[in-house]
């Protein structure tokens, strides 16, 4: 079973305080810590569990500078054999069409049963890039996975729908299907795990290399703005110690009827 | 003149909300742009689904066939791609749900259109089209422009654009066949599965209490617990508890969860993602405790408490029991 997984390296921004960048297109990620999509998380290790359970490789892939390399290391210390980084400075000027051109020009040419993306990106919530790539290479897909058999050769998927419902497919191979979070429990990484696993290949293409069209390479979609959440009316602030903030927020209670 | 497509969505026979909700923007737009708007259903004994839209849309482009009883994005794909190449609408809209998530970008590779997802709005500015969305968990909005191009495809979030109906129309029904044995499907649907049944029902519940990523570990998660039981409440949580397997499936609250209506809903340590926020729209007050007080779940809370969970949910537990006893 040799599997594909494209991986990006996004800011995490859960309680961080965002700013727009200059240009105001993006946010300033200066002082923001990067690590793997929380997606692509999920989607490495499942990669590494079918690679444990039936032989085979697991292939990792970004597109994106030197400092992304770090997704790439992260994957191979959690099992994945080598890692291909499509060298581009600045990945912004590309929207998920772009990258999907060039993420499914790279797969093209090696060999695979399955590709896995992560559902969607942390930071830019498009989530298309895998079914653009499921598209572009004319394979099987399948959204929103959260749970994975191998049988006789062919995926037998449970795919996430609203509402607490699952739906079973069965997929014949090669298959590309996007990984949701909560399908596995992500191994965790060491610092020595990182430092190990670099001996594993890592290999960079320059994206002249792959000879892509200028056409192929020019994004659909530009972000024109980007800005800070309208001002809401937003909540009532209950400020105050513990002990006030309870009194304050007992009284609340009492008053939706939901205490006596 | 020009034409807007909406892709209905149903499931198991039922109309989906987001349909109402893309029919209602698309309304809007319909008569901003003066154009016909078109919507596609696609399945198998639809007649009730297309009744329950037939005042929503001017066209109703019916494709009815057992072939078509599950839904498959190769198959949407192909009929709609050669509708678009027949009528070139100016937008296709799509609910972006687990379903439209596949078929969107699969279709926007197929009919060569740039493709916006979980767009919050839609503007037609002098003949420019922007999509607003948003990004980096909602902390951040996004205008988005297109490449020039004879149509776009745009996934719509759900929860965001009213169930209403919008101006007054009445639809010309079109049955169309489209030859299924052109198409070899790859994909075969086995079933359905229920995924979230368990022995607590959150969604009768008068008082929730929920916990959230910012519980941090596991073992923690007990002093919510505590304060449920003090509240005479129901503990709940978001997605990432149960991605976790911290706890199980049927106290999620949100999209892929369940849908709530408690009295109070006291969410703990949530940042309050659009799925969990489209999981509480129906909650009467809502009560959030968060240390980021850039928090999206802040927008939508009737009362926001700004600080460390760990130092206000034992005391506020402490002093219901206080209180409770005292009484």
């Amino acid at each position: 079973m040799d599997i594909i997984v494209c991986a990006k390296n996004v800011p995490d921004v859960a309680e961080a305080d965002l700013n727009i960048s200059d240009k105001g297109t993006d946010i300033d990620k200066e002082d923001l810590v990067f690590g793997i999509n929380d997606w692509d998380n999920y989607a490495i290790e499942e990669a590494v569990l079918l690679k444990e359970k039936y032989g085979g490789t697991v292939t990792a892939i970004t597109v994106g500078n030197e400092d992304d390399e770090e997704v790439l290391r992260r994957c191979l210390a959690m099992g994945a054999d080598r890692a291909i980084r499509i060298e581009a400075d600045d990945i912004s000027r590309f929207d998920s069409f772009v990258i999907s051109k060039i993420l499914s020009r790279v797969v093209k040419d090696l060999q695979f049963d399955l590709i896995f993306t992560g559902v969607l990106a942390e930071d830019d919530y498009y989530g298309m890039v895998g079914m653009m790539m499921a598209e572009e290479l004319n394979i099987n897909h399948a959204n929103m996975i959260t749970a994975l058999e191998i049988e006789d050769g062919k995926a037998r998927t449970t795919s996430e729908l609203e509402g607490g419902l699952g739906e079973v497919s069965l997929i014949e191979l090669p298959a590309l299907l996007t990984i949701q979070t909560g399908i596995n429990e992500p191994r965790y990484v060491s610092i020595l795990g990182i430092r190990k696993a670099a001996k594993k290949e890592l290999k960079t293409i320059e994206l002249p290399d792959l000879g892509i069209s200028d056409e192929e390479l020019s994004p659909r979609t530009i972000i024109e703005e980007a800005f800070l959440p309208p001002e809401t009316e937003g909540a009532e602030i209950l400020a105050g110690d513990p002990d006030k903030i309870s009194s304050d927020l007992i009284e609340i209670l009492k008053k939706k009827g939901v205490m006596e | 003149m020009s034409e807007l497509f909406v892709i209905v969505e149903h499931r198991l026979g039922e109309i989906r909300d987001i349909t109402f909700e893309m029919l209602w923007k698309a309304g809007e737009l319909a008569e901003t742009l003066s154009s016909n708007l078109t919507a596609i259903l696609i399945g198998h004994e639809v007649n009730s689904i297309a009744e329950k839209i037939s005042d929503r849309a001017d066209k109703i482009i019916i494709f009815d066939d057992e072939g078509l009883k599950n839904f498959n994005a190769d198959i949407y794909k192909e009929i709609i791609s050669r509708l678009i190449e027949e009528s070139k609408p100016t937008l296709t809209l799509i609910g972006n749900t687990s379903w439209g998530m596949e078929l969107a970008p699969c279709l926007s590779i197929r009919a060569g259109l740039p493709l916006a997802t979980d767009c919050i709005d839609i503007i037609s500015k002098n003949g420019n089209l922007i999509a607003q969305r948003q990004m980096y968990s909602g902390k951040i909005f996004a205008n988005v422009s297109f490449a020039e191009s004879d149509g776009y495809i745009l996934t719509i979030r759900s929860g965001i654009f009213p169930t209403d109906r919008i101006g007054d129309r009445q639809a010309q029904i079109v049955q169309k066949d489209f030859p299924l044995k052109d198409i070899t499907v790859k994909k075969n649907f086995i079933e359905f599965v229920e995924t979230a049944a368990g022995d607590v029902d959150i969604t009768q519940a008068e008082l929730l209490i929920s916990v959230g990523r910012g519980i941090g570990e596991e073992d923690n998660i007990t002093i919510v617990k505590e304060l449920a039981e003090a509240l005479n409440g129901i503990l709940s949580c978001s997605r990432p508890i149960v991605d976790k397997n911290w706890l199980p499936k049927y106290l999620q609250v949100g999209t892929s969860g369940k849908s709530v209506t408690p009295k109070v809903y006291i969410a703990v340590g949530i940042s309050g993602a659009f799925q969990h926020l489209a999981g509480i729209s129906g909650a009467g007050t809502v009560i959030a405790i968060n240390k980021d007080p850039k928090a999206p779940i802040f927008r939508t809370a009737d009362y926001g408490i700004v600080g460390d969970l760990f130092k206000i949910v034992p005391v506020l537990k402490d002093k219901i029991l206080e209180v409770k006893k005292g009484g």
